[in-house]
């Protein structure tokens, strides 16, 4: 029990920065109910792997790919999640036999893959996202694969183009409130990062340490994108003079310190654009209305990758693995699963996750690559800062 | 066995000879240098030595960062506080244990174990509250180094009450009864005669809680506030997040450096007080409070303990039935059935077989290569034996990130290609649980009276049947202890089994993480719920591993 909780959490959704979404969230998302999704993965998964560059040492492109009797492990951070019935129904209709290994959050599951790159731990990873993906890229830890599926992905999520990393799920980090708190107290909600220094919201905020936790990460480089590489640093100076709490993780952050959950003393807490929807969908007795709302002007949009890793002896099989993950099945499955949204555009939305998502207008971002360069540094200087 | 055993020991001494001593250390060696050694020494010549030449360019960098001493001594500082506290506050309980007989002894002692296995974060709610400006205490003590302390004596009180009266109720009580007759006070009694003669016991329960405590990462972080941090957080943040294996490296040595330098010290001070003891029989000893004075302080000393460690258990055990604005079984109701199918999901029943599983395998890898240790190092003489019982604490005093990703690199080759095999988990588990079995298992053995064996052997038994008649029954209330320990830090999930990449087998407080990943009130009441459960299964099983003494003491 003394031990970090790395566990992580509700991933996130993500927003983007698409131009294809409407501004106002809730009507843009309710897509129509997907015609697509007549198609089984079984039929999606046996096309041949053709359009593939590259193979994997020892297995030869000419040969079919025996994948009967195959067994294939998905590396993943503890919030993988999908219905179970969806992965047996792939399990029988390909004789792939999926295993799933967690490792932590995703920060850790990736240092766990760069570790054993040599001898890898399993055959495809799940949950690489945006801020860790030019490690990733850069370790040479994984094979291109050029999914068919990658055709009713997203463009805007595809940022690999070598196609070692394929999209799956996009969510947002953003700031959450607690509604009934500010109401009673006559307090108006803060709207961007610059009121949170505001001596009125003193003593009221929990954030995540970047160094353990992956929102905790992803508001840092919220802050960095909306004040820049020069002046980030005079902000956090300001908002810990405003007494912010810091928790390690998410999990620590919401049930200890913020006031909806655990009883904790603080109304505004880092969470995801996901969470107000989760509040409602895991309410006892029933709600309709959400006890956490979330400021927009805050959000920074995570998206997560799915990728075959390097020295898999099942590349075949984890080809088919990747499409099952990237099908229209289960990627309508992923929301009321990890509580993000689906990469493959023709997913259609659980309507109780439409009804409370907040999906917001214009999130922060920041190329990978500059996030890349810039992580361990910005995460020592926040700690500087915040810490001492 | 049979035919080997009338060698086991020297006639003359109750000891190993060198034979036997060398085959029994090879068993706690050869797990050490598997589990332990090998996965280390890995990481650490990877972080070190990354062309395979050393290169200590990192040395300087870590040990001339001026943050890091701040950090080194803050970890010194508060684990000395915090384990003195824990013995002080413990001792009195002990006593009451050790010493009287009441109704619901047996379940109040497996009752003490329960904090012990709790998830931190699930503590910390209940103790957010509790210290709040509202709770009792009336005063803020948030995100303060007070949190910190109480929460470290709130989980390691178990470690000082269990161990030493363990210790204490088979510690003859005729030289203190014979100070009282002389006049002297109770409390000059304790301090002149019976406190010495605990010395091995008290230092076994310390170096452990020291132990805990320099290594803590949870209660420092989520109760401490910013600005708090161990050098296990250091090396952790090292390790998982920035993958700077050089750095990190010399974070786990010097981390290292500083529980050798403290074993040794401990060893030093408590090696002296070691010697025969007149054990007896813990029927004869203990013996239901006479008078209102002792009444009182049974009484005291029970409700003392019952609200230090009962009111935050009942803050969660309150909420697991908090429904909205009332109360109701909702949350218990729904944990079988809510979220049902998802590959995240794990009903109670399949929690709590996982957990009983691997904490009974745990437990049985920890007696077996602790008890073997044990054995050796409680009969052996000189450095060897010494030297395994400094060696075998190492595990406690090492961050379990550095293991945990040292296991990674280390067994991945057949036939220790354990990485991913569900093995591992209860493996790393006996790794902390090891030195329990140790430390509470060779100050047991150590005080058994030679003169009792010989008089054995003098009757004409074999060492083997003098061992089996005079050293198991004196040691067996020992061996239980060790064992409820063992279990009990299966059940609450520790160390570097966070940082092993595991197949989906999910135990009671990775189930109550897994709730406690998604908001929802539904989520927190199950994660309370689950909690619940944890304390039941761990209090139960605590109490049955006790009833299965080795040959209770009779009555000489």
């Amino acid at each position: 029990m003394r031990r970090l909780i790395v566990l992580t959490v509700v991933a996130a959704m993500l927003s983007a920065s698409c131009g294809d979404d409407d501004t106002d969230g809730s009507s843009a998302t309710t897509a129509p109910p997907a015609t697509q999704t007549t198609a089984p993965p079984a039929t999606q998964t046996t096309a041949p792997p053709g359009t593939q560059t590259t193979a994997a040492p020892g297995t030869s492109a000419t040969e079919p790919p025996q994948v009967e009797g195959a067994t294939v492990t998905i590396v993943s951070h503890d919030s993988f999640s999908v219905t179970e019935e969806l992965l047996a129904g792939f399990e029988e209709q390909t004789g792939i036999d999926v295993e799933i290994l967690t490792a932590g959050d995703a920060g850790e599951m990736l240092n766990q893959v760069v570790l054993t790159k040599d001898d890898p731990i399993g055959d495809v990873v799940f949950g690489i996202d945006n801020t860790l993906m030019s490690k990733a890229l850069d370790e040479d830890l994984l094979v291109p694969y050029e999914s068919p599926l990658l055709a009713e992905t997203s463009d805007e999520l595809e940022l690999d183009p070598s196609h070692r990393l394929l999209p799956v799920d996009r969510g947002d980090v953003c700031l959450n409130y607690d509604v009934a708190y500010f109401a009673d107290q006559g307090l108006d909600v803060p709207q961007t990062l610059t009121d949170l220094t505001d001596p009125s919201y003193e003593g009221l905020l929990v954030v995540e340490n970047p160094a353990t936790s992956s929102p905790g990460l992803a508001f840092l480089l919220a802050t960095v994108a909306e004040f820049g590489a020069d002046g980030w640093q005079d902000y956090w100076r300001d908002l810990a003079a405003n007494d912010i709490a810091v928790q390690p993780g998410w999990t620590e952050a919401y049930y200890t310190d913020f006031t909806v959950a655990g009883g904790g003393d603080r109304p505004l807490v880092v969470s995801y654009a996901s969470s107000p929807p989760a509040e409602v969908i895991f309410a006892d007795p029933p709600v309709t209305e959400a006890p956490t709302g979330v400021i927009e002007g805050t959000c920074f949009g995570q998206v997560e990758f799915v990728g075959i890793l390097a020295g898999t002896d099942e590349e075949a099989a984890a080809r088919q693995v990747i499409d099952f993950l990237l099908s229209t099945e289960v990627q309508e499955d992923i929301p009321l699963n990890m509580f993000v949204f689906p990469a493959n555009e023709n997913a259609a939305l659980p309507p109780e996750f439409v009804d409370y998502t907040v999906v917001p207008s214009d999130p922060l971002s920041m190329p990978p690559d500059e996030i890349g360069a810039n992580r361990q540094a910005w995460i020592e200087e926040w700690n500087e800062i915040v810490v001492g | 066995m049979t035919a080997a055993t009338p060698t086991l020991h020297s006639r003359a001494h109750g000891r190993l000879r060198p034979l036997w001593t060398a085959v029994l250390a090879a068993v706690p060696i050869l797990f050490l240098a598997v589990f332990f050694a090998y996965p280390l020494v890995s990481i650490l010549w990877r972080g070190l030595a990354p062309d395979g030449v050393l290169d200590l360019a990192a040395a300087g960098e870590v040990l001339g960062d001026g943050r890091i001493w701040e950090i080194a001594w803050f970890t010194m500082w508060q684990a000395a506080v915090s384990t003195v506290l824990t013995v002080v506050l413990g001792l009195p309980a002990a006593q009451v244990f050790a010493r009287y007989r009441f109704p619901g002894k047996r379940l109040a002692r497996a009752l003490v174990t329960v904090p012990f296995v709790l998830p931190t974060v699930v503590v910390a709610t209940a103790f957010l509250t509790l210290l709040g400006p509202t709770g009792p205490l009336g005063i803020d003590l948030r995100r303060t180094i007070w949190a910190v302390l109480i929460a470290h004596v709130f989980f390691n009180l178990a470690v000082v009450i269990r161990t030493v009266s363990g210790a204490w109720a088979v510690l003859d009580p005729r030289p203190e009864e014979a100070a009282r007759v002389l006049g002297a006070s109770p409390l000059r009694a304790f301090l002149t005669v019976t406190l010495r003669r605990l010395v091995p016991a008290l230092g076994a329960a310390s170096a452990i809680v020291f132990l805990f405590t320099f290594t803590s990462f949870g209660v420092v972080l989520i109760l401490g506030g910013p600005g708090l941090a161990t050098l296990e957080v250091e090396t952790y943040v090292q390790t998982v997040t920035f993958l700077n294996l050089d750095v990190a490296a010399i974070l786990a040595l010097l981390q290292l450096a500083a529980v050798v330098a403290l074993l040794v010290a401990q060893r030093l001070v408590v090696a002296r007080r070691e010697r025969g003891e007149r054990l007896q029989a813990e029927r004869a000893s203990a013996r239901p409070p006479r008078g209102w004075r002792q009444r009182a302080w049974v009484t005291a000393n029970l409700a003392g303990l019952g609200l230090f460690l009962g009111v935050p258990v009942a803050v969660l055990v309150e909420r697991s039935f908090r429904v909205g604005d009332g109360y109701g079984l909702e949350w218990w109701r729904s944990l079988g059935r809510r979220g049902r199918g998802s590959t995240l999901f794990v009903t109670p029943w399949e929690a709590v077989t996982n957990s009983l599983t691997a904490a009974l395998v745990a437990m049985v890898i920890a007696l077996v290569v602790g008890g073997v240790a044990a054995v050796v190092i409680g009969y052996g003489r000189g450095a060897p034996a010494h030297g395994l019982d400094a060696v075998l604490m190492l595990p406690l005093g090492a961050s379990a990130a550095t293991i945990g990703f040292g296991f990674l690199i280390a067994l991945d080759t057949p036939p220790l290609d354990l990485r991913t095999s569900p093995w591992i988990v209860p493996i790393a588990h006996a790794l902390v649980g090891i030195p329990f079995v140790i430390r509470i298992m060779v100050p047991a053995i150590r005080s058994v009276e030679g003169r009792l064996r010989g008089a054995a052997a003098t009757l004409g038994a074999s060492p083997w049947q003098a061992w089996r008649a005079v050293d198991l029954p004196l040691v067996g209330r020992s061996l239980a202890v060790a064992a409820g320990f063992a279990f009990a830090i299966s059940m609450g999930e520790f160390g570097a089994t966070t940082f092993i990449a595991r197949p989906d087998r999910p135990t009671i407080p990775v189930a109550i993480y897994r709730f406690l990943g998604r908001p929802g009130d539904a989520n927190y009441g199950q994660a309370l719920a689950m909690s619940v459960i944890l304390m039941v299964v761990t209090a139960t099983a605590v109490l049955v591993i006790e009833r299965f003494r080795v040959g209770e003491v009779g009555d000489f």
